[in-house]
């Protein structure tokens, strides 16, 4: 565990937690875009530059302009006027805290489950590559075929409905 | 033997003199050193390209629209950017009483400092590239991405609907066509077998004769290439794709209420990521720093990545001058409608090419198959159109 690691750890953390406490909801956004910056770097600082550069073009240049999206076309944008804690904080505390204990141990319990490596494996994109095409194909084929069909969706749904004939 | 040394010296003299500087240094500090003085020639030699490349345009679109442009300072006007500079340093910086100060603050910031990030990656010489990233590609996109939330960020905190539609405008266009943008790419990727930008040039530096191996000289990469060249004029808001700052329509667009030395960061930005742009179709496309003709290699390999930038960037400046602005469902439907789905079929093209082997068969069936394509799709787009007098509705 280096300095930069503890760094960008605090970044994350930072932007997500300010994602959570500030009111308004597009600064909100902003925030959850610096923690998936924070997140990408992490990636690269794993050396896992794929993972990395696809969390910067995906989830800041698709998911983050998604949800600001959402937030102006749904009138989210104004102010609310009660502050931002909810009645039931503190059920949602308690789901948030069994959820990352769950997590939390999970990652605890993979560490003695898998054995030790004692090189670090060098994967290049290329290999990504191939075990995307070749192992892998039918979970990716499977994956194309979903978004296909919520693309299809989207486009049902978003489609002007045709007037009929009164 | 005298000359080729001298020739290859030539080459590579940026690198040797920063191997010289460097070498004052003590061994620990060097590799980091290194770096430093790449980025420092990156963020010095990238601007200057702009107070060129300014000029240029606007002597140019001067020429296009019968006008002289700018021929008051200096010789032919030639140091009007310096002027243009000294005048957006000292003016005031006013930002409205009602924006969102922080956002407002950051969004040119975010903006140049992601432009500035995509050349890390852009081999501008043989051997000269600041970080020769296994992904380089897919860095290059990513931060192309990122640019998106700094237009956002800027049209949004300026609290001004002139800002705001602009913004918007600038998202759905830069969301639209930037899909086109990655998926013109990957024919390259396919057939280089890797997206590091060095190994792609790589893959295209090699002579039959005296004619070189560039993909644009293939019919999936000329089909590429194009589709590329629209995608990158629109990612970078050029004109004919320029709705999101349409001056006729909404002042600005997502920078008017920028002022001052931020509204040149958004100015320079803009130029910048066209440098960055045309710099990455040479690199995809024109086989980056590679000499046109195998008798023509003695030349440095920087000079020809610099000419095709600045052809590349002429062409921009023609368009420019040439072409009117698009209506935005215009806009929407040539990007959805044409330019996507013509490149998708080229990635099926690609992959014919890669497997139907050597030979003059895949010249004929993937020329055919793109040519057809593009005529019906034309056609059949076309028919749809009703081309004469339009009627607007204006607000009743």
């Amino acid at each position: 565990m280096s300095v930069v690691f503890y760094l960008l750890a605090a970044i994350t953390l930072a932007g997500g937690l300010v994602a959570v406490l500030l009111k308004q909801l597009v600064h909100c956004a902003l925030a959850t875009t610096v923690a998936f910056a924070g997140l990408a770097l992490l990636f690269l600082q794993l050396d896992a530059q794929f993972a990395g550069f696809a969390q910067i073009l995906v989830y800041i240049g698709a998911v983050a302009i998604l949800i600001v999206f959402a937030i102006l076309l749904t009138h989210g944008s104004e102010l609310p006027k009660g502050g931002v804690f909810s009645r039931t904080w503190f059920v949602g505390f308690v789901i948030a805290a069994g959820v990352f204990a769950v997590l939390a141990w999970a990652v605890l319990q993979s560490v003695r489950a898998v054995p030790q490596q004692s090189t670090v494996p060098a994967v290049t994109v290329h290999d990504i590559g191939d075990a995307l095409v070749g192992r892998y194909v039918l979970p990716l084929e499977i994956v194309a075929l979903l978004l296909t069909a919520a693309t299809i969706g989207a486009v049902i749904v978003a489609m002007h409905e045709k007037e009929r004939p009164r | 033997m005298a000359t080729s040394s001298l020739t290859a010296n030539l080459d590579q003299i940026f690198i040797i003199l920063r191997d010289w500087l460097v070498g004052y240094l003590p061994a620990v500090l060097r590799p980091a050193a290194g770096v430093v003085l790449g980025a420092i020639a990156i963020v010095g030699v990238f601007p200057g390209l702009f107070a060129v490349v300014v000029i240029l345009e606007r002597k140019g679109v001067g020429r296009i629209q019968n006008r002289y442009g700018p021929n008051r300072v200096g010789p032919f006007g030639l140091l009007q950017p310096i002027a243009d500079a000294i005048k957006a340093l000292i003016k005031e910086d006013i930002v409205p009483d009602r924006a969102d100060h922080v956002v407002h603050f950051l969004a040119p910031i975010v903006l140049l400092v992601t432009v500035f990030m995509g050349f890390a990656v852009l081999p501008v010489g043989r051997n000269m590239v600041l970080v020769d990233m296994d992904a380089g590609l897919l860095f290059f996109i990513a931060m192309g991405a990122a640019t998106e939330l700094s237009v956002f960020m800027a049209g949004w905190s300026s609290r001004n609907k002139f800002s705001m539609l602009g913004a918007m405008r600038g998202i759905a266009q830069m969301i639209s066509y930037e899909v086109v943008l990655v998926l013109s790419t990957v024919p390259v990727v396919m057939t280089a077998g890797s997206l590091s930008l060095t190994r792609i040039i790589a893959a295209q530096n090699s002579y039959s004769g005296v004619f070189p191996h560039w993909y644009i000289f293939t019919p999936w990469g000329a089909a590429g290439f194009l589709a590329f060249s629209i995608a990158g004029m629109a990612e970078t808001n050029r004109s004919p794709f320029d709705v999101p700052e349409g001056e006729s329509e909404i002042v600005a667009g997502y920078h008017t209420e920028y002022s001052g030395f931020k509204f040149a960061i958004f100015f320079i930005a803009e130029y910048l990521s066209m440098i960055s742009i045309s710099g990455l179709a040479a690199t995809l496309f024109l086989g980056g720093w590679s000499a046109p003709f195998s008798f023509l290699a003695f030349i440095p390999s920087w000079i020809w990545f610099f000419s095709k930038v600045i052809l590349s960037l002429f062409v921009f400046i023609w368009v420019r001058g040439t072409l009117p602005r698009l209506r935005q469902d215009q806009l929407m439907n040539f990007a959805w409608k044409f330019v996507l789905p013509f490149t998708l079929l080229n990635l099926l093209v690609t992959a014919l090419w890669r497997f139907m082997g050597e030979g003059w068969l895949r010249w004929v069936v993937s020329t055919a198959i793109l040519a057809a394509a593009y005529v019906l799709m034309g056609r059949v787009g076309m028919r749809k159109e009703q081309f004469g007098p339009r009627r607007y509705r204006y607000a009743e």
